[in-house]
């Protein structure tokens, strides 16, 4: 079976291009590597219309529910490959399952990036965390350490002062100019939260779990967790080998129909070169996404 | 098949075990963790017989979660005679585990 439309992406950007894609009646598939993306691990949500605080579990789910009850199929898969024909794209799957379709929306957003300090690997997992809301709950009594000045740091380190019993904010920069305001205020307010400028990680030490941090001024400090927030880096680029340009972060280069270098390939949300990462932004760009595309299947191109 | 591990049979069903024990530790807050599910949930009839699948509710069971050190979900521990052998932190897709799976079997 040939797709008419191919959605790889679990997130909001990729649950609203489905969205789109049933009420165009397109025959589309989803493709997500993982259930929301990155949405779902967001502690709170307060700047998605709609809701004035959601957690982003909740919110994905609602997503998803709505794409299935519009019966627009969501297998749960990771992409490892993609080639071109003169008609279509191929797309084959960690399942060895192969997908052909007329048009792709790349939504595959973006991953955590890694510190990349000695201790980081070895003690992931036993202390080391990517992920706030999934960890948080191991934490409670213990001091532990949040490095990145982000949206995303700043509510990690609101989630853990409900269980830690000390939170403490390292960031390289003199101060939060990134976050907005309003979690900047939130942060300063709570008394379980420090704020460490100007420093930075240098090594993570502990034999079978986190035990203290090295940073780069120096001091060392005792913490039983770290949780790594320092921004994110686009995600499953299986698509520049058949040609989709990307900036020199490795973003795919979008314009404002979504269109890629590839015609019949689009982009939207987080993985585009777009200037704001956020839900609402990704969202948006499903959406023309999928109208481009659109507009060019019924156009017969 | 998958079983529900508890503090009540961990001895009997982990400890005791004939053959290997890969647990699932997962929590219901977990995004990643609900992801997992599914893929083990797969390969529990793939493996039967030879490995033993079972999930461990962190929420509920802090004291198995707090035994090999579990600081991060999901998180799957294979464990032979209740002795941890082997982990996986994080999702990992199933290709990943089941190749974790066949290199500690063989």
């Amino acid at each position: 079976m040939i797709y008419n439309l191919l959605i790889i992406g679990g997130g909001p950007a990729g649950m609203s291009a489905a969205v789109y894609a049933a009420r165009y009646k397109l025959n589309a598939i989803v493709i997500a590597a993982e259930e929301g993306g990155l949405a779902a691990t967001a502690h709170q949500v307060m700047n998605f219309p709609s809701y004035k605080s959601i957690s982003g579990l909740e919110l994905m789910q609602k997503m998803k529910e709505q794409v299935e009850s519009l019966k627009v199929p969501i297998v749960f898969e990771t992409v490892t490959g993609a080639r071109k024909t003169d008609s279509h794209f191929i797309v084959s799957t960690d399942r060895t399952v192969e997908y052909y379709a007329k048009k792709i929306i790349i939504a595959t957003g973006t991953k955590r990036k890694k510190l990349n300090v000695p201790g980081e690997k070895e003690l992931y997992g036993r202390g080391v965390s990517y992920c706030a809301t999934c960890d948080a709950g191991f934490f409670k009594g213990k001091k532990v350490a949040v490095v990145g000045g982000s949206n995303s740091a700043l509510t990690a380190a609101m989630l853990l002062a409900e269980y830690a019993s000390e939170v403490c904010i390292i960031y390289r920069q003199d101060k939060f100019f990134r976050a907005e305001p309003a979690w900047v205020e939130a942060v300063k307010k709570n008394k379980k939260i420090k704020c460490m400028f100007k420093d930075n990680i240098k090594e993570i030490k502990g034999k079978k779990s986190v035990e203290s941090i090295v940073l780069e001024s120096g001091k060392e400090m005792k913490v039983e967790g770290v949780f790594v927030e320092i921004g994110s880096e686009p995600s499953n680029l299986v698509f520049k080998k058949i040609g989709v340009a990307v900036d020199d972060k490795g973003y795919i280069i979008a314009d404002k129909a979504q269109k890629t270098s590839v015609k019949g390939i689009f982009a939207a949300g987080d993985v585009t070169n777009n200037a704001f990462k956020q839900m609402i932004v990704a969202c948006g760009e499903g959406a023309v996404a999928c109208y481009s595309a659109y507009k060019e299947i019924s156009a017969g191109k | 098949m998958v079983l529900e591990i508890t503090e009540k049979n961990f001895e009997s069903e982990v400890v005791k075990s004939d053959i290997p024990v890969i647990l699932d530790f997962w929590a219901e807050w977990c995004g990643p963790c609900r992801m997992m599910a599914p893929v083990f949930e797969q390969l529990s009839s793939e493996f039967k017989g030879k490995l033993k699948f079972g999930k461990v509710n962190v929420d509920e069971n802090s004291g198995i979660a707090g035994k090999f050190s579990i600081r991060g979900i999901p998180c799957l521990v294979i464990a032979k005679k209740g002795q941890e052998v082997d982990r996986i932190v994080g999702y990992a897709s199933k290709d990943v585990v089941k190749s974790k799976i066949e290199e500690i079997l063989s």
